[in-house]
C-alpha cells in the first residue's frame, strides 16, 4: 500500500518565488456607469434578437410549404426553402442567447478571480481505518468467512443463475452448426439450369449479347422481380423482401467475355466452366463482402471499390492486389436453350472467410 | 509564496437573513425534503479555472445534449423496420421504388416533416462534433499531463466514452438502410464473420441469421436509442462527478499552485459561460444543419446487397479502421480445416484495441517508469514532457496516415497517383514515419526547453537593435517580467530515475528495477531541467549590467516591445 504521505501534491521546485496573483484591474464597466449601462443594453439586445428569430421560425414553419403546387420541393439556393429558413432562424435564436449570456458574464458579472484551497483526494487516515473496521464488522457479522458452505453454495447459485440468462439469448439467431452452415453460408440459389439474367431488367442472356471485353452485372433468375405473373418462368422461385436481400447478398454475379486465348485454365477454373471466353464469377468480394464493380478493360482485372482488392478473371479469379486472401469463386457456366445457365451452384462458399470455412 | 492577497471572501459566512424572501421559502421547502443544502453550499460557489482548452470537453458534452434532443425528435417518425414497401412520398426520383420502411421513413423525415431534415442533419453534424471534440479533448488532457494522479480513472472513463461514441455513431449511421450505410454494415458483418473461433456464431446471432436478414435494423435501433446512450449518459455522469470532486487542473502561474485552484465561481460566472456556450454549440449545429448537407441518403438510394457506389467512404471516425483494412496484405492461414483471416482480424479487431489500449495505458506506464505516486493539479506544457508529447504526436501521425490510407482511392484520383504505390508506401510508412516523428518531436521539445532556459538566464530578444560606436550591431536582450519568468519555471518536469536510485526500499536491486531505470533514462534522460535560482540570478545580474551601460536610461526597456505593460502607463484605457 502506498504511504499516505505520497498522496500530497508534488512540491514544485521553484527557482523563482511565486509572485502571487496579480491585482485585479477594473474593467470599463466596473468604473464607468455609462459603459455599464451600454453593456446592459447590448446584452438585452441579443436576447431581443433571439426572440425575433424565434418568432420568425414560427412564421417560416407555417408560411413556407415543403412542396409547391406542382409537387416539387420548394427550394432556396438548391436547399429546401423551409429547411433553410427553419434552420437559420433556430440557429440564430440559439446563438443570440448564447452570445448574450456570455457577454453578460464578461462585461457585467464580477470578474475577480478567487482562490480556493484543494483538499487531498484520498480520505483521511482515520476515515480509512474506520471504514475498514466497519467493513470488517459487517463481514464478521455475516459470517461469510466462518461459513464456507453457505458462502460457496451462494457463489455457486449466483453462477448457475447466470447460465439461464446467457442461454436465453440463443434464439437471437441460428447456432452455426455444420448443418446450418451448409444450408446458409455454403449455399446460394444457383443450381443446375438456373438462368443468368441481367440485374436490372431480368432478361436472360445469350452468348451473342456479350462482345469481347464486355462486363455484365447479373443475378440468378428469381432474384430480379418480374412485372407480372406471365413473365414468371415455370419452376423458378421468385423471392421478395428480406429473403431476396439475403439471397442477393450471396448470389450476385459478374459476367465477363474475353478472348479465349487470354484465358489460363487450372484445376479450380477448368476450361469447360466458360463458354466462348465468357466467365462467371461471384460478385461478392472474398475480403469482407462488398459487391465488386470496377473493371480494368485490357487486363481482365476486377477491382473491389471498398478496399481495392483486385482479381484476375482470366486466371481463376486470382488475387493480384489488395487485402483479399482468396480468389473469387467461379460459377460453372453452360448454355441451355440458347441462354447462359449455371452447371451447378458455386463449388465453394462465396464471400468473406470464416473460421469453419475449410471444414467439410 | 503568498496567496492571501487574492483569497478574498468566497461567501463562507452566512448572511443573516432579515426577512424570509420568496426564494428562501422555496429553498426551505426543498431542503426540508431533500436536505441538499449541505452539498450545495460547497458547490454553488465552486471555483473553475479558465482556459480556452478547457472548452473542448464542454463541446463534447453539449453536442451530446444536442444529440439527445434531436435524436428524440427523430424517434417520433423513424420506423426501424426492414419490411419492404413501395415509397410514395414527395421525393419524385424515388417514387414507386421498393425499399425498407427504415429508408422510406428517413425520406419522409427529410421531405415530408417540417424541420425533419434540419433535425436529421443537426443530429448527424452533432455526432461528428461529439466524436471530434472528444478526440481533441483527449489530446489536450494527454499533452498537458492532466491524466496524472488522481485523475487516472477519469482518463479511462474518457477512453470508454470515445469507444462508445464511435459504436453509437456507427449504429446510427446504419439505421436509414441506404446504399452507403448498408455497404458499411456489410463490411462490419464481414469483419465479424472472419473473427477467429466465434465469428460465425457472433454474426449469426447479431443478424438473426445470414446478412442482411430482416432484424438487424430493429436491433441496431435499440442499441442506438437505448443501450449505448444509457451507458454514455452514466459514464458522462461519473466523469462530471469525478471532475467536481477532483477540482479542475489549472495552468501554473502567479498565485496558482498545486494546493489551490484559482478562477471564477460556478455561480454566476462559470454557469453563465458554460450555459451560454451550450446555446452557442446548439446554435452552431442548427446553422450547420441548415446550410451544410450531410448524408443525403436520397442520392444513394435504398440498400441493395449487389450494388455499391464507387469511392464510398464511411463517416470520418471510421477512417482509420478502413485504412488498416486497406493496407493489410492478404494473409490467411488454413490449418486443420480452420481458417484464420489475419487480413481481417489484425486490422479490424486487434489493432484498434491495441492502439487505444496503448494510449489509455500510458498514464500507468508513465507513473511506473517515473516512480511518481504524487498528486498533480498543475498542468504541464507539452514541451515539459518531451517523450510523452512525442508519443502522442507519433500516435496522431499514425492516425493521420491510416486515415489517409482509408481514402487512398480518393488520394489517387486527386493527386494522379498510382493507387498501388500509395498502398505500398503506407504499408511501410505506418511503421517508419511515426518513429521518425517521435524522435523529431522529442528533439523539438527539448530545444524548446533549452530556449525557455535561455530566456530565463539571458532574457528575451527585444527586437531592438543597438549600434555600437564602433559600428557593430547587436540585439538588446531584456529580462522577462517576473510573472512570465515564474510561469516558465513553475511547471514541474518529469525526472528520470537514476540506476543507482533504482534499488528498492530494502536496498535490493531487482532486475525489474534496473530495467525500469533503463527505460526511465531512455524516456526522460535527455530532458533539460529548469535553471536553478542561482543561474537565473546570475543571468539577471548580467543583463542589468549590460543595460546600465546603455547610454540612455530606461527602467527595464519593456516599453520597446509593445508586448508588456509599463507601470503608470495604462494600456487598458477606454
Ligand atoms: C452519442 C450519441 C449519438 C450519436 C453519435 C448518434 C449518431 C447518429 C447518426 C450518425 C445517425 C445517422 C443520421 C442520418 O440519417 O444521417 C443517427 C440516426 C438516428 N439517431 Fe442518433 N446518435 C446519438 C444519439 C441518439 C439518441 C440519444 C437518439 C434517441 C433517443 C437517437 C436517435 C436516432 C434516430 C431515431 C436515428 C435515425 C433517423 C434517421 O436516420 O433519419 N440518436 N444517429
Ligand atoms: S471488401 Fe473487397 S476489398 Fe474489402
Amino acid at each position: 500500500m502506498t504511504d499516505h504521505h505520497d498522496n500530497l501534491p508534488a512540491p514544485v521546485d521553484e527557482p523563482i518565488a511565486n509572485p502571487g496573483l496579480p491585482a485585479h484591474e477594473p474593467r470599463p464597466t466596473d468604473v464607468d456607469k455609462v459603459a455599464e449601462k451600454r453593456a446592459e443594453r447590448q446584452v438585452a439586445t441579443f436576447f431581443f434578437l433571439s426572440m425575433a428569430c424565434a418568432v420568425l421560425f414560427v412564421v417560416a414553419y407555417y408560411g413556407i410549404s415543403l412542396t409547391e403546387e406542382s409537387g416539387d420541393n420548394t427550394t432556396f439556393a438548391g436547399l429546401g426553402a423551409s429547411h433553410v429558413a427553419l434552420g437559420v432562424t433556430l440557429g440564430l435564436a440559439l446563438m443570440f442567447i448564447g452570445i448574450g449570456i456570455i457577454q453578460w458574464a464578461r462585461k457585467l458579472m464580477a470578474d475577480v478571480e478567487i482562490a480556493e484551497m484543494r483538499h487531498p483526494v484520498a480520505s483521511s487516515a482515520a476515515d480509512r481505518v474506520e471504514t475498514l473496521a466497519a467493513l470488517n464488522d459487517g463481514l464478521e457479522e455475516s459470517g461469510i468467512a466462518r461459513r464456507p458452505l453457505v458462502r460457496n453454495s451462494l457463489l455457486g447459485a449466483v453462477g448457475f443463475v447466470g447460465i439461464p440468462l446467457i442461454v436465453s439469448f440463443t434464439d437471437l439467431g441460428p447456432v452455426a452448426t455444420p448443418t446450418v452452415r451448409r444450408n446458409t453460408l455454403e449455399k446460394t440459389v444457383w443450381k443446375e439450369g438456373t438462368r443468368v439474367v441481367r440485374d436490372v431488367t431480368g432478361t436472360p442472356i445469350k452468348v451473342e449479347d456479350l462482345e469481347i471485353g464486355d462486363l455484365m452485372n447479373c443475378e440468378p433468375e428469381g432474384l430480379v422481380p418480374v412485372h407480372s405473373e406471365e413473365d414468371e418462368r415455370e419452376g423458378v422461385e421468385y423471392l421478395e423482401g428480406a429473403e431476396l436481400q439475403s439471397a442477393k447478398a450471396k448470389a450476385a454475379l459478374i459476367l465477363l467475355r474475353m478472348e479465349p486465348k487470354d484465358q489460363t485454365f487450372s484445376e479450380r477454373s477448368p476450361e469447360n466452366w466458360s463458354i466462348h471466353g465468357i466467365v462467371a464469377y461471384s460478385k461478392i468480394c472474398t475480403h469482407v463482402g462488398c459487391p465488386i464493380s470496377l473493371n480494368e478493360q485490357q487486363s481482365h482485372h476486377l477491382l473491389c471499390p471498398c478496399h481495392q482488392s483486385t482479381f484476375d478473371l482470366a486466371d481463376g479469379g486470382r488475387v493480384v492486389f489488395g487485402p483479399a486472401a482468396r480468389p473469387l469463386p467461379q460459377l460453372p457456366l453452360t448454355v441451355e436453350d440458347g441462354y447462359l445457365v449455371a452447371q451447378s451452384d458455386f463449388r465453394e462458399p462465396v464471400g468473406p472467410s470464416y473460421w469453419e470455412r475449410d471444414s467439410k | 509564496m503568498s496567496t492571501e492577497s487574492v483569497a478574498t471572501t468566497n461567501g463562507k459566512t452566512a448572511a443573516t437573513a432579515k426577512k424570509q424572501g420568496k426564494g428562501a421559502k422555496v429553498v426551505g421547502w426543498a431542503d426540508d425534503r431533500l436536505g441538499l443544502a449541505t452539498v450545495a453550499k460547497k458547490n454553488i460557489r465552486k471555483i473553475f479555472p479558465d482556459h480556452w482548452s478547457f472548452m473542448l470537453g464542454e463541446i463534447a458534452l453539449w453536442s451530446f445534449v444536442v444529440l439527445l434532443i434531436t435524436g428524440v425528435f427523430l424517434t417520433f417518425w423513424f420506423k426501424p423496420s426492414m419490411g419492404e414497401i413501395q415509397y410514395m412520398g414527395s421525393y419524385e426520383q424515388l417514387k414507386g421504388v421498393h425499399m425498407s420502411e427504415a429508408m422510406a421513413s428517413t425520406l419522409d423525415i427529410s421531405f415530408d416533416v417540417r424541420g425533419g431534415l434540419l433535425m436529421r442533419q443537426m443530429h448527424h453534424w452533432a455526432a461528428m462534433l461529439f466524436i471530434a471534440a472528444m478526440l481533441v479533448h483527449m489530446a489536450r488532457v494527454f499533452l498537458t499531463g492532466a491524466f496524472r494522479k488522481p485523475r487516472e480513472v477519469n482518463w479511462l472513463i474518457g477512453g470508454l466514452l470515445i469507444l462508445l461514441g464511435i459504436v453509437e455513431g456507427f449504429a446510427g449511421y446504419s439505421l436509414p438502410d441506404d446504399l452507403l450505410s448498408g455497404t458499411g454494415l456489410r463490411i462490419a458483418q464481414g469483419m465479424m464473420q472472419a473473427t477467429p473461433v466465434v465469428g460465425t456464431y457472433m454474426s449469426f446471432f447479431l443478424f438473426g441469421g445470414e446478412f442482411p436478414g430482416e432484424i438487424i435494423i430493429p436491433r441496431l435501433y435499440m442499441i442506438h436509442i437505448l443501450l449505448v446512450p444509457a451507458l454514455i449518459l452514466a459514464l458522462i455522469g461519473a466523469h462530471m462527478l469525478l471532475l467536481v470532486y477532483h477540482k479542475h487542473t489549472q495552468w501554473p502561474g502567479p498565485g496558482r499552485t498545486e494546493e489551490n485552484v484559482v478562477g471564477f465561481p460556478m455561480l454566476p460566472v462559470y454557469a453563465a459561460k458554460a450555459g451560454g456556450f451550450f446555446f452557442i454549440v446548439f446554435g452552431m449545429t442548427a446553422l450547420m444543419g441548415a446550410l451544410m448537407t450531410i448524408n443525403p441518403v436520397w442520392k444513394y438510394g435504398p440498400y441493395n446487397p449487389s450494388q455499391v457506389t464507387a469511392g464510398s467512404q464511411p463517416d470520418w471516425y471510421m477512417g482509420i479502421a478502413e485504412g488498416m483494412l486497406r493496407i493489410m496484405p492478404g494473409w490467411e492461414t488454413h490449418l486443420w480445416g480452420l481458417t484464420l483471416s489475419w487480413n481481417v482480424f489484425i486490422p479490424g479487431l486487434m489493432m484498434p484495441v491495441v492502439l487505444l489500449g496503448l494510449v489509455l495505458a500510458w498514464p500507468f506506464l508513465e507513473a511506473w517508469v517515473t516512480g511518481d505516486r504524487r498528486e498533480h493539479h498543475l498542468l504541464q506544457r507539452p514541451r515539459e514532457a518531451p517523450s510523452r508529447t512525442a508519443f502522442l504526436v507519433a500516435m496522431m501521425t499514425l492516425y493521420g496516415l491510416l486515415w489517409a490510407a482509408g481514402g487512398n482511392d480518393v488520394l489517387a484520383v486527386l493527386f494522379h497517383l498510382n493507387l498501388n504505390h500509395i498502398t505500398y508506401f503506407m504499408r511501410i510508412g505506418v511503421f517508419v514515419i511515426p518513429v521518425i516523428v517521435f524522435f523529431f518531436v522529442r528533439r523539438w521539445c527539448i530545444s524548446l526547453q533549452r530556449h525557455d532556459n535561455e530566456m530565463l538566464t539571458h532574457g528575451y530578444e527585444s527586437g531592438v537593435i543597438n549600434r555600437s560606436p564602433e559600428g557593430g550591431y547587436s540585439e538588446r536582450h531584456l529580462p522577462l517580467s517576473p510573472d512570465h519568468a515564474y510561469r516558465l519555471t513553475a511547471g514541474d518536469r518529469v525526472k528520470a530515475i537514476e540506476e543507482s536510485d533504482a534499488a528498492d526500499a530494502n536496498g535490493v536491486r531487482g532486475k525489474g528495477n534496473t530495467r525500469r531505470a533503463k527505460l526511465s533514462q531512455a524516456l526522460y534522460g535527455h530532458d533539460v531541467d529548469a535553471p536553478t535560482a542561482e543561474e537565473i540570478e546570475d543571468g539577471r545580474r548580467h543583463l542589468e549590467h549590460d543595460l546600465d551601460h546603455d547610454d540612455h536610461h530606461s527602467a527595464d526597456g519593456h516599453q520597446y516591445d509593445g508586448r508588456h505593460e509599463v507601470e503608470g502607463e495604462s494600456l487598458r484605457g477606454h
